[in-house]
């Protein structure tokens, strides 16, 4: 494998990366069942490099900021190592966002190129503020012939002869600016460079190194972190396959899983949940005699695979499973939300280690990384080599906010020095994050800083972390909120546990969820018991990653309420 | 009947035998997510049904923003 930390900038890494492998197929774009492209390593240096020329020839200049607005597919990627390779910035933007979001978006960096899919061109091109912006050089992919506007051209034609000359860049320049997804107020354009991206290439692969013979299957959006190292840099550094499926749906991946025979593929805690769910009801419909041998064969794996994972054994003892999921899994990397530990145990005992982890975009992909040596399910991992987590101002349990240091952390938010003042605080990204660390050095979060409680006793209660103890509630969705959180000046609230959930039908006003979380409540110490709901029919608001956007969450219900819906009997 | 009012008959009809609600309790203009009270996944599971039913092909991101029955059955009976 290359060593990216040797290496000036993400275009001069790509460009060896890709020349090194050249026959090996690089990329497969599925589609369902069908298979709409395969390149070779050398199809996509080919592609690349004349699109590279094709925007130095209309003007591209060293540092200019392209922004990227597309589904996961292969000229996402080619689009993205043009950019780089031509001495462009990125702006990778989340396809999912409406068009007023992406005009916002694209005013706040001032792109002055933009690539796009045609389908979202049409989307942005009809919203308020469009006219207004920047941009005066747009490539439009899979447009219709007719499509014709000043500064338009199709993506397609937009090639030259050959590559650009190499551009002059350093670790220290940007590479990419990432909207980071966290609240709903102005947007935070965190400006990530080329070292940060080099040493956190190179930080992942020594945890998990891919090979040229290993296939990932990208189903998270490109525009992502975790899939933008995981599914684009890494494999291609280690001249690996990157599979993209333009579908979430769960049988399609499930199919893919299958066809590909995919070795790795990064989730979301929601995704990682339908697959359990697929897996269980097919344990359901055993038959009795059928679903106790596997209960035995679970637990041979389980005490065979106690110190790490042993992926071949697995394998043996159950082989059905891991058919269904290809048969060629060798883990699931999970992050952008919470995972709960029962699910990581889950897989892990069928074999299927998840290799779960901690990070920000503010911070590259990840902080923390689960190396699965052993496994654990109650932490996030251990930092990754190259970057410090110090727990700044530890209470008496040793909780404190998780402060991070290294060369992956961001050199600032774009245009915003007071943000960026305080929260990188001598060369210390403060997350906002509650944690500690454990005696093997493993982190384990407990929550947001802002939605942490205070009791009289001095107590402090992290609502995240009672969230767990309600995993059985029969809702939709649910989230525990400090009551000061939502309703700041609301002071006779302050101090108690409100939970904001979404009823099942047949228990539209939440009673029998009321009923159930009474019931829970007894279980647990005073200070962890929920005290109220709010009975919330909307669904909640999550990230490109499908993560609960609670800022945005807790800004609705204290729009729509004054107070909790009813309060929860003893 | 008009084409677009069948459609929508025909994606009620799938989605009250789908998700095993009463059909009488739904409407074109209803938010099915909320009226059903599913997630996008779950929304994406009923696509592949009303695929499947009327012989098309949906990207999925045609279901972008698209909460209610009317706006789904728009796009379905584009591409009929």
């Amino acid at each position: 494998m290359l060593d990216p930390t040797r290496y000036a900038c993400l275009g001069d890494l790509l460009r060896d990366a890709v020349g090194a492998q050249a026959d090996r197929v690089c990329l497969i774009e599925a589609n369902r069942n069908r298979e709409n492209a395969r390149l070779t390593y050398d199809d996509f240096r080919r592609a690349g490099d004349a699109l590279a020329g094709a925007l130095r020839q209309r003007g591209l200049t060293r540092g200019e900021r392209v922004a990227i607005i597309m589904t996961n597919q292969s000229r996402w990627l080619i689009s993205a190592y043009a950019v780089f390779v031509s001495g462009g910035v990125l702006v990778p933007l989340d396809h999912k966002l409406t068009g007023l979001e992406h005009a916002a978006l694209l005013a706040h960096c001032t792109a002055r190129w933009l690539i796009i899919e045609h389908h979202l061109y049409r989307q942005l091109s009809a919203a308020d503020g469009f006219d207004d912006l920047a941009v005066a050089h747009i490539l439009v992919t899979e447009a219709p012939a007719s499509l014709s506007a000043p500064g338009v051209e199709a993506w397609e034609n937009c090639t030259a002869d050959g590559p650009p000359p190499r551009v002059d860049q350093h670790q220290d320049d940007p590479a990419c600016i990432v909207y980071s997804s966290g609240t709903g107020g102005r947007p935070k354009g965190c400006v990530l460079t080329h070292g940060n991206y080099l040493y956190q290439c190179a930080g992942l692969m020594r945890v998990f190194e891919l090979t040229p013979d290993d296939r990932y299957l990208s189903i998270l959006p490109t525009n992502h972190a975790i899939d933008f190292m995981v599914g684009f840099i890494g494999p291609f550094v280690c001249g690996a396959t990157v599979v993209h499926l333009r579908t979430l749906r769960p049988e399609f991946i499930r199919d893919a899983l299958v066809r590909y025979r995919i070795n790795y593929m990064a989730v979301v805690p929601m995704i990682l949940d339908a697959l359990k769910r697929q897996l269980t009801d097919r344990f359901a419909a055993l038959s009795p005699v059928r679903r106790s041998l596997a209960g035995v064969l679970i637990a041979v794996n389980r005490w065979l695979t106690r110190y790490e994972p042993d992926v071949a054994i697995s394998r043996r003892l159950l082989p059905a499973v891991h058919r269904a999921l290809g048969g060629g899994l060798k883990a699931l990397f999970v992050g952008g939300a919470f995972t709960e530990p029962d699910t990581l145990r889950f897989f892990y005992d069928l074999g299927i280690p998840v290799a779960n982890g901690y990070g920000l975009t503010e911070a590259g992909t990840a902080i923390t990384l689960n190396d699965l040596h052993p496994f654990r399910a109650d932490t996030v991992g251990t930092p990754l080599p190259g970057t410090e987590v110090r727990i700044a101002a530890p209470n008496a349990d040793g909780v404190g906010e998780v402060a991070v240091r290294g060369k992956t952390v961001m050199s600032g938010y774009l245009d915003d020095p007071q943000l960026t003042a305080r929260t990188i605080v001598n060369g210390w990204l403060m997350t906002g994050d509650l944690g500690r660390i454990d005696h093997t050095g493993h982190l384990i979060l407990v929550g947001r800083k802002k939605n942490m409680i205070v009791t009289p006793g001095g107590k402090n209660v992290y609502p995240e972390d009672i969230e767990a103890a309600f995993g059985s509630l029969e809702v939709k969705e649910f989230c525990i909120f400090a009551s000061n959180y939502l309703w700041p000046d609301r002071g006779e609230m302050h101090g108690r546990l409100i939970m904001v959930l979404r009823p099942v039908d047949g228990d539209r006003a939440g009673q029998r969820a009321g009923v159930a979380i009474a019931a829970t409540n007894r279980g647990l110490a005073d200070y962890k018991r929920v005290s109220a709901y709010v009975g919330w029919l909307r669904e909640f608001p999550r990230t490109a990653s499908m993560k609960i956007k609670r800022d945005v969450l807790a800004g609705q219900v204290a729009r729509s309420t004054d107070g909790p819906t009813a309060e929860i009997g003893s | 009947m008009s084409g677009l009012q069948q459609t929508i008959d025909e994606i009620l009809d799938l989605a009250a035998r789908h998700f095993g609600v009463d059909r009488s309790g739904l409407d074109a203009d209803d938010d099915f997510f909320k009226t059903l009270g599913i997630d996008s996944l779950k929304a994406l599971e009923l696509l592949s049904r009303i695929e499947d039913h009327f012989n098309v092909e949906l990207p999925d991101y045609e279901m972008q923003g698209v909460s209610d029955f009317r706006t789904l059955a728009d796009r379905i009976q584009a591409r009929l």
